[in-house]
């Protein structure tokens, strides 16, 4: 068993975790796998933050988990040194690893919504671990329970423990997973995405909290993120890992000034690129897409859109930007039809379109084409590039076999990708290319209008940007229109010529990207904007200095929405 | 050992060896038994001697012969009747989960009202009413069973029709019937394909309790459950003969269901690496 020392006892500076030539590898049936971490090493010293930044498949969480001496199934550390107090992480028996976890390592995961228990109340979940460890009785955990929900500013703090998992917002529950990392009284603290599930705007509050916490207590942390503007608000050290590799350790502020690899450099520059506004030209056509004062729910009790109207042009890219829960994806459902509208009317090149899917032609339903965010979910996984392509061009156009099989190759090149793919299934392919496929068989259909839910969400940095790229040619080479919706307002700035600002199913600002983005704001957008995590290290505590005045404005203005 | 690119393991190679022998017996029967099933060749519960390998039945028939076309009978029934549930299953899971609505709810209510009845004694009311024939038999076993087949396609394409590749089909206008065969049915063929040997089993046990209960397979037509009842009152007489066909059922079945666990555990392997 650790003997913890009481918080003031700890030395700050003294060295806590020394990892050295760390290496992870999948075992399976057949031997040997791919190697996740190669020859990793790091140290960790006490009240110091180290942040593990990379894209996905880059090892961070991997490295994450081995300090509490836990693999995932099918992964052995094979390899290296995990020294904790002195002693070696991997040598440790299965009970001295439960030991270790809580006390000494504990972890916050990014989705606390899977991570809590929905059968038990928040309080009897934060306090089961230092209950179970011995260290605190169980009147003692409920107190630091309490003390640590007020540290963390949750609401209520003396009966924000009652409530259920469910009745508690996003941001809300993975502070009360940080309450119940900490209630154990941990030396390392590990931080496994636990904002990347969460809005901008909650975000910077989640953030502010688990950066004072860290602080006050002097834990030493982990934190691991691909956003690499995150981690700057946080970390001490920042380690840039690439294919299970390291690429570059350094202090935050050395990491964002002056990247020593060209790798960081290129993540780095991503999100510093300066910012042009693309030019709106009007062209005075008719638009493309009219959507007029557009009503829709769910099972009608609450409208999810309201009276939410949009136009679109030719050639235009126009972004739809809001929260979680503002109905920006909804309102791709309703356009597209698969959710009817209630009253309101959707006009397609002047024609009106009928509101539920099964009405529509097969005309109607090719010209508006849809992307979708996962591309995981969005491929049949059971079949081949060549039938998910090309059952569009034969079920719009009834073209022959042959002349399928042609312009399949011909979408494939167009996406850059190998001729050789037309056999392979979406497993086969990683998440960029499986993108890919999702834009080719939308241009299969020859369509005029794209709806882009969320692309690059859940793509890697760099993988993303590429999508947006080839988005940009493909409409100046094909002259498509896209409804861009998303949440990244960044990607926003440079790819839309309009925007249209939701909050709560309402339209709150519209019109020119240059103009909705450039003051005066409307105070919602001032908020999303200055939400944005910006690469330098001070962004965190400038933000927090305007907040109480933006959020006031927000929440007045909220009160004189129209309807 | 390999089969498909999966490790094969004992018990499942243990099954499959069972598997086999039962389908050579129940396709080669004829060829393969030394005499009809039907032949009386002897004395009543005569002793085994190497032309009867096994012995005599009551009215004299050879029982090694009649073990044989047995699993001709209870395996050839079970396959069909399986077969006919699953294609009714199926249909009906998979449409109550894409259609939604006033077809879901028909279906399901009806299936639940199926389900509220023991299905053995729901069997024994419709084969004593409309006579035990073997079309009678195999469609009244085939819609009781396709009930739980349809609990499951339809659990299962619930699931796959959330999905947005099931979405962009629908969006992109397919008709129900393209929905299910191309986009639902491919990505649930696992779990079905396991279920498939489960139910198989099941309908060959429910076969042999009918015919136990003298409403499935009529004389002298030979199969394990019948064979069960005819046999059943020499075992206090320290004969052996009703241990052989229902040794027969219990080492089919147990086999089937290491195959059934064997093709699970690659399901659920191949899932948990997705995820």
């Amino acid at each position: 068993m650790n003997v913890i020392p009481p918080t003031g006892a700890r030395r700050v500076g003294e060295t806590i975790l020394h990892v050295t030539n760390l290496r992870v590898e999948v075992r399976t049936d057949k031997g040997a796998g791919p190697v996740l971490v190669n020859d990793v090493s790091l140290d960790l010293k006490r009240g110091e933050v180290l942040g593990l930044i990379g894209e996905s498949g880059a090892g961070k969480s991997t490295i994450g988990l081995c300090t509490l001496g836990y693999t995932r199934g099918g992964c052995q550390m094979t390899g290296g040194e995990l020294m904790f107090e002195g002693r070696d992480i991997r040598k440790m028996t299965a009970a001295e690893r439960r030991a270790l976890r809580g006390p000494g390592v504990s972890y916050i995961a990014q989705s606390a919504a899977a991570s809590f228990n929905p059968a038990m109340t928040l309080m009897q979940q934060v306090c089961e671990i230092p209950v179970k460890h011995g260290i605190l009785t169980p009147a003692e955990a409920v107190a630091e329970a309490k003390k640590l929900f007020r540290e963390l500013e949750l609401p209520n703090p003396d009966t924000f423990g009652d409530r259920y998992p469910h009745q508690v917002s996003g941001g809300q529950l993975q502070r009360a997973m940080a309450a119940m990392a900490m209630a154990a009284k941990p030396d390392i603290l590990v931080f496994d995405e636990p904002t990347t599930a969460l809005d901008v705007t909650t975000q910077v509050e989640v953030l502010a909290s688990f950066r004072k916490l860290i602080r006050e207590h002097g834990t030493a942390a982990i934190y691991i993120t691909h956003d690499l503007a995150v981690v700057a608000q946080i970390a001490d050290h920042i380690m840039v890992l690439r294919h299970g590799k390291m690429v570059e350790l350094g202090t935050a502020d050395q990491i964002l000034q002056a990247p020593r690899e060209d790798y960081t450099r290129r993540l780095v520059a991503e999100r510093v690129a300066g910012h042009e506004f693309r030019e709106d030209v009007d062209t005075g056509e008719a638009p493309l897409l009219q959507v007029s004062n557009v009503v829709a729910s769910y099972h009608s009790l609450l409208r999810v859109i309201d009276n939410v109207s949009v136009d679109v042009r030719r050639g235009d890219t126009v972004a739809v930007v809001g929260e979680s829960g503002s109905g920006k994806s909804t309102l791709a459902r309703v356009i597209i039809g698969l959710l009817p509208r209630q009253s309101g009317d959707i006009r397609f090149q002047g024609q009106s379109l009928p509101p539920a899917l099964k009405d529509r032609t097969k005309d109607q339903l090719r010209r508006i084409q849809m992307i979708y965010q996962m591309p995981d979910v969005a491929l049949n996984p059971n079949q081949t590039l060549h039938e998910i392509v090309g059952r569009p061009v034969q079920f719009y156009f009834g073209r022959s076999r042959e002349d399928v099989r042609k312009r399949v190759l011909e979408l494939l090149r167009l996406m850059d990708l190998p001729e050789s793919f037309i056999n392979r299934k979406p497993g086969e392919l990683s998440g960029g290319q499986k993108q890919r496929i999702g834009i080719a068989r939308a241009l299969a259909a020859e369509p005029d209008l794209i709806i882009c839910d969320e692309v690059t969400s859940a793509l890697d940095q760099l993988v993303g940007e590429e999508i947006l790229r080839l988005l940009k040619r493909l409409q100046e080479e094909l002259g498509l229109a896209y409804l861009f919706i998303t949440h990244d307002l960044g990607t926003v700035k440079r790819i839309a010529n309009k925007v249209a600002v939701m909050l709560k199913g309402k339209l709150v600002a519209g019109g020119e990207t240059s103009k909705v983005f450039s003051p005066p704001y409307h105070p919602y957008t001032e908020l999303l904007l200055s939400s944005v995590p910006e690469m330098r290290s001070d962004w965190l505590d400038e933000v927090l200095a305007g907040r109480k005045q933006t959020l006031a404005a927000v929440r007045a203005a909220q009160v004189s929405l129209p309807g | 050992m390999r089969l498909f690119g999966h490790r094969l393991t004992i018990p499942a190679l243990i099954g499959m060896i069972v598997i086999a022998v039962n389908l050579i017996a129940a396709i080669g029967a004829p060829v393969i038994a030394p005499f009809d099933q039907a032949d009386v060749v002897g004395d009543a519960w005569g002793d085994p001697d190497p032309q009867h390998w096994l012995g005599l039945d009551n009215l004299g028939r050879d029982l090694f012969s009649r073990l044989i076309y047995g699993a001709r009978m209870s395996i050839g029934l079970s396959l069909i009747i399986t077969c006919l549930s699953f294609f009714i299953g199926i249909t009906a899971g998979f449409s109550a989960a894409v259609l939604r609505g006033w077809v879901d709810l028909g279906l399901s209510r009806l299936v639940d009202l199926l389900l509220s009845m023991p299905t053995l004694i729901f069997a024994f009311i419709i084969l004593s009413v409309l006579g035990t024939e073997p079309p009678v038999l195999i469609v009244t076993i085939a819609v009781l069973d396709s009930t739980k087949v349809f609990r499951l396609s339809r659990a299962l394409a619930m699931n796959i029709a959330a999905l947005e590749y099931v979405e962009v089909a629908k969006v992109r206008g397919e008709g129900l019937w393209w929905v299910i065969r191309k986009e639902i049915l491919p990505n649930a063929m696992a779990p079905l394909i396991a279920e498939f040997g489960l139910r198989f089993s099941f309908t060959f046990l429910f076969i042999a309790a009918l015919s136990f209960l003298g409403l499935g397979i009529q004389p002298p037509n030979a199969d394990w459950g019948s064979m069960v009842r005819d046999y059943r009152d020499m075992i206090n007489l320290d004969s052996t003969a009703p241990l052989y066909p229902a040794g027969a059922i219990a080492i089919l079945t147990i086999g089937v269901n290491f195959v059934v666990d064997w093709m699970l555990s690659i399901h659920s392997r191949s899932h948990g690496a997705g995820a």
